[in-house]
């Protein structure tokens, strides 16, 4: 295409999250010439959100602690669908990894003896379950996701990563062999659009919580790695795996950590019962997120929910006292008061089950490398794909991901994929150009969407996609009720393809953004809606009125969405992890 | 309620003008500003703003808020705004103005990069963590909280003099982060980076920062504990 600037990298990162800022960093220090693209300011990029922190066998809290036993927990908590070699690398890479973020300058709160801190979350055990509560969640007082982010940011600053900061990327660009070669990105500051061009292009894009009504992430949350991913027709894989944390504030949908139950604070029905006593008699408010959050929902369902319409419960924490409150959770103390008009301090704090993060993702190997399927079914790399963080399905969390497990897979693969990438542009990566036509291809959306003259507004589409989501995909599910709202989707693609952009300035235009963003936003919506309605059991955080029971004759699996034909296939869940045995399928209990 | 609101885009406007835009506000619920903001641009999405957690953590909506700077996603409009009068918007005072409510961040960011915001140790790690005291990692409370919103920087009559010059507060507060922290190992190399007239010395104590910081955070006190050691190493 003649005019377009190319700007040319041996690896560009799409993202500037945890995971990618850990790609990049690992790029960086190499000497690579890398490049992170990220449509904010990278540490307002939503890892910043992150509250009760990282888990990890580190053994401060307990010596003796081991990473088998997380290795054993994430296993369960993915209800089996957990790619145990892939959970095997994660657990047993953290502590080096988390190590290596204290040294970078990570400020982690600090016990007695000058060891990071750990806190109890959800389902962590001690002996393959049968030693009772772990602690093993490496924290910076509630603001764990804070520190972290700006520590990455601030490392990356040190090695002279490039950063293209507020840059928007549209499309990735595939050549005539199949491969990707960079994407195309809009500056939003001038609107000058630019082919990156890149030997490695590492997608970090994080998740798309906003495909519901209520969730608590972040604005920018709009699945665009996906987005982009299906558009190019590869698959995603589990995509129909939704978490909805337990306490998302009533009202609001700010997160309030697990971190406060693995303190000691506990749920409470409108009778002031401590109700995961008689769901989860072991775990209590430590059990699964799932768990946990459907709980939540039949306690309502069931007539003991809290306030006026009894749509919601409480979180009590005011027994741990005024001084544990300030020193570990004073972030929670302070969006609490915001945002519920409530004192911990004193009263308990509304809460409900909230979406709050993707399991499933573009499928990925520890490397990083993005997958498909051939037509024989089986794996095949996509030359010059990497995914990493939430955008990505490695998959080590399975149908539910456990409480801080998302801070580690962050850097633990953004630093395995970095790792790899490195080792690829030393061995010497070729491949063909792009063609002006490739470059087209690629162009095309945002060349419709800068033409549109008619069509209806952004904002209400999106509040109707976020609406059906909502209604029809929410932590219980059911079939007949799934396919209505495959039917609401049915007649938006159309219209979202349609959808008018009034304003066509160059500088900081916002509602362009939006208006593409909206596109990933029902890609990742009408993926979801299939797949969910397509496996036919109650696994993990997809519940199913109509399934209520774990299939594993049918579904001990991943399944696949493949965007071309709108098909849903399978994918073998790995069971052969390389230096501990399998852990076999079990009845999940708390 | 009736919304003021700085709008400039360079490709049409010579100059900005503050335009009124109505908005309906859903009956008994007390909003933020940001939300006021969502729908405004429900209404006219040619507004431009930045935004992205919507609680208070990313720093991505500082703005000038009826005359303070705060951060729009937590800044209830009762707190603001008396009833039936007009919530005014302008971007961060001081900043050259890209568009509307966005302002250009970059000498902001200078002043940050600056003050080599990372930790510097070049003593080989233990196989685990550095060790730290709880008391030695309470130093760091009240500083490494600070999320770059920029609100104190662009409140402070001597960043708006010499931005190019003086660090402003929220580079002072990282300055000092480091400067604090006991795993860091460079603090001769940071106060000679800072020894000169305009880095540090041009704060004249005037706590506009204090003031606004959505976060509670006190630069004015880090830029006294750097006077004291910059003092103290004999300059």
């Amino acid at each position: 295409m003649t005019g377009m600037r190319t700007i040319d990298f041996d690896a560009v990162i799409v993202g500037g999250g945890g995971a990618g800022m850990r790609a990049a960093l690992q790029l960086s220090q190499s000497g690579y010439k890398t490049a992170v693209i990220s449509k904010v300011f990278p540490t307002r990029s939503h890892t910043v959100s992150a509250q009760g922190g990282i888990t990890c066998a580190i053994a401060s809290d307990d010596p003796n602690d081991d990473w088998r036993w997380h290795m054993y927990d994430t296993v369960k908590g993915s209800d089996y669908i957990g790619d145990q070699d892939a959970i095997e690398y994660m657990c047993s890479e953290g502590p080096q990894t988390v190590f290596e973020l204290e040294h970078m300058g990570l400020p982690f709160s600090r016990t007695e003896s000058g060891r990071i801190y750990q806190r109890p979350f959800g389902g962590q055990s001690k002996d393959f379950g049968k030693g009772g509560q772990a602690a093993r969640t490496c924290a910076a007082a509630d603001r764990t996701g804070h520190a972290l982010l700006h520590t990455l940011y601030q490392g990356n600053l040190k090695n002279n990563t490039v950063f293209f900061n507020e840059w928007y990327a549209t499309d990735m660009v595939k050549n005539q062999d199949g491969a990707i070669v960079g994407v195309i990105a809009i500056c939003m500051e001038t609107g000058e659009t630019v082919f990156i061009k890149s030997k490695a292009t590492v997608f970090a894009t994080g998740g798309a919580g906003r495909i519901f009504a209520s969730t608590t992430n972040a604005l920018i949350n709009t699945g665009d790695g996906v987005g982009m991913a299906l558009r190019a027709g590869y698959p995603v894989q589990d995509i129909e795996m939704w978490q909805f944390h337990p306490t998302g504030i009533y009202g609001a949908g700010t997160l309030v950590t697990e971190g406060c139950r693995g303190e000691g604070g506990y749920l409470i029905n409108k009778d002031g019962e401590r109700f995961m006593e008689r769901y989860a008699p072991n775990a209590k408010d430590l059990a699964g997120r799932d768990v946990v959050a459907r709980s939540m929902v039949l306690e309502m369902l069931e007539g003991r929910g809290c306030g006026e319409n009894g749509d919601h419960v409480m979180l009590k924490l005011d027994h741990l006292g005024e001084e544990v409150l300030n020193s570990k959770l004073p972030g929670i103390l302070e969006l609490s008061r915001t945002f519920a008009h409530v004192d911990p301090v004193k009263e308990p704090i509304p809460v409900v089950p909230t979406c709050h993060y993707m399991m499933g993702g573009i499928p990925t190997n520890v490397h990083g490398q993005a997958l498909t399927q051939n037509a024989e079914g089986n794996d095949e790399t996509i030359p010059g794909l990497f995914a990493v963080g939430e955008v990505a399905c490695v998959s080590v969390h399975g149908a539910n991901r456990l409480g801080g497990n998302s801070l580690l897979d962050l850097v633990v693969f953004g630093r395995a994929a970095g790792k790899h990438i490195e080792e690829m542009l030393h061995q010497g990566i070729e491949q063909r150009n792009a063609s002006d036509s490739d470059i087209e291809e690629a162009m095309s959306r945002l060349q419709r969407l800068n033409d549109s003259t008619s069509g209806e507004s952004v904002s209400s589409l999106r509040t109707e996609l976020q609406d059906t989501m909502q209604n029809h995909f929410g932590v219980f599910r059911k079939g007949e009720f799934m396919q209505e709202g495959i039917d609401k989707l049915k007649g938006m693609r159309e219209r979202i393809a349609n959808v008018h952009l009034e304003d066509k300035s160059q500088t900081f235009n916002t509602a362009r953004i939006e208006a593409l963003e909206l596109e990933n936003l029902f890609e990742v919506a009408e993926a979801t809606a299939i797949a969910a309605e397509e496996r036919k059991e109650s696994r993990g955080a997809h519940a199913r009125d109509d399934f209520r029971d774990r299939d594993d004759d049918n579904w001990l699996c991943h399944s696949m969405y493949f965007p071309v034909d709108k098909r849903v296939g399978k994918r073998d869940v790995n069971f052969s992890p390389k230096t501990v045995d399998t852990f076999e399928p079990q009845i999940r209990t708390y | 309620m009736l919304v003021s609101i700085y709008r400039y885009n360079p490709e049409t406007d010579l100059k900005p003008v503050m335009k009124d835009i109505e908005i309906d506000l859903p009956e008994g619920k007390d909003l933020m500003v940001l939300d006021v903001l969502e729908l405004a641009k429900q209404k006219d999405s040619s507004v431009a703003y930045r935004r992205s957690c919507r609680e208070g953590v990313c720093g991505s909506d500082g703005m000038n808020i009826n005359g303070t700077n705060g951060l729009a996603c937590i800044t209830p409009i009762s707190q603001v705004v008396k009833p039936g009068k007009k919530l005014v918007l302008r971007p961060l005072p001081g900043l050259p103005v890209i568009r509307d409510l966005v302002v250009d961040l970059s000498i902001f960011y200078k002043q940050f990069e600056k003050v080599k915001p990372f930790l510097i140790n070049d003593t080989t790690p233990p196989a685990i963590e550095r060790l730290q005291s709880p008391e030695d990692r309470a130093k760091l409370d009240g500083l490494y909280e600070c999320i770059l919103c920029a609100c104190c920087s662009t409140n402070c009559p001597s960043f708006w003099w010499n931005p190019d010059k003086f660090i402003g507060p929220a580079g002072l507060l990282q300055a000092y982060r480091f400067l604090a922290d006991t795993r860091d190992t460079a603090d001769a190399e940071r106060l000679a980076d800072l020894d000169d007239p305009f880095s540090v010395f041009r704060c004249r104590g005037i706590m506009n920062c204090v003031a606004v910081c959505p976060k509670g955070l006190n630069p004015t006190r880090a830029i006294g504990h750097i006077r004291s050691m910059l003092i103290q190493h004999g300059t």
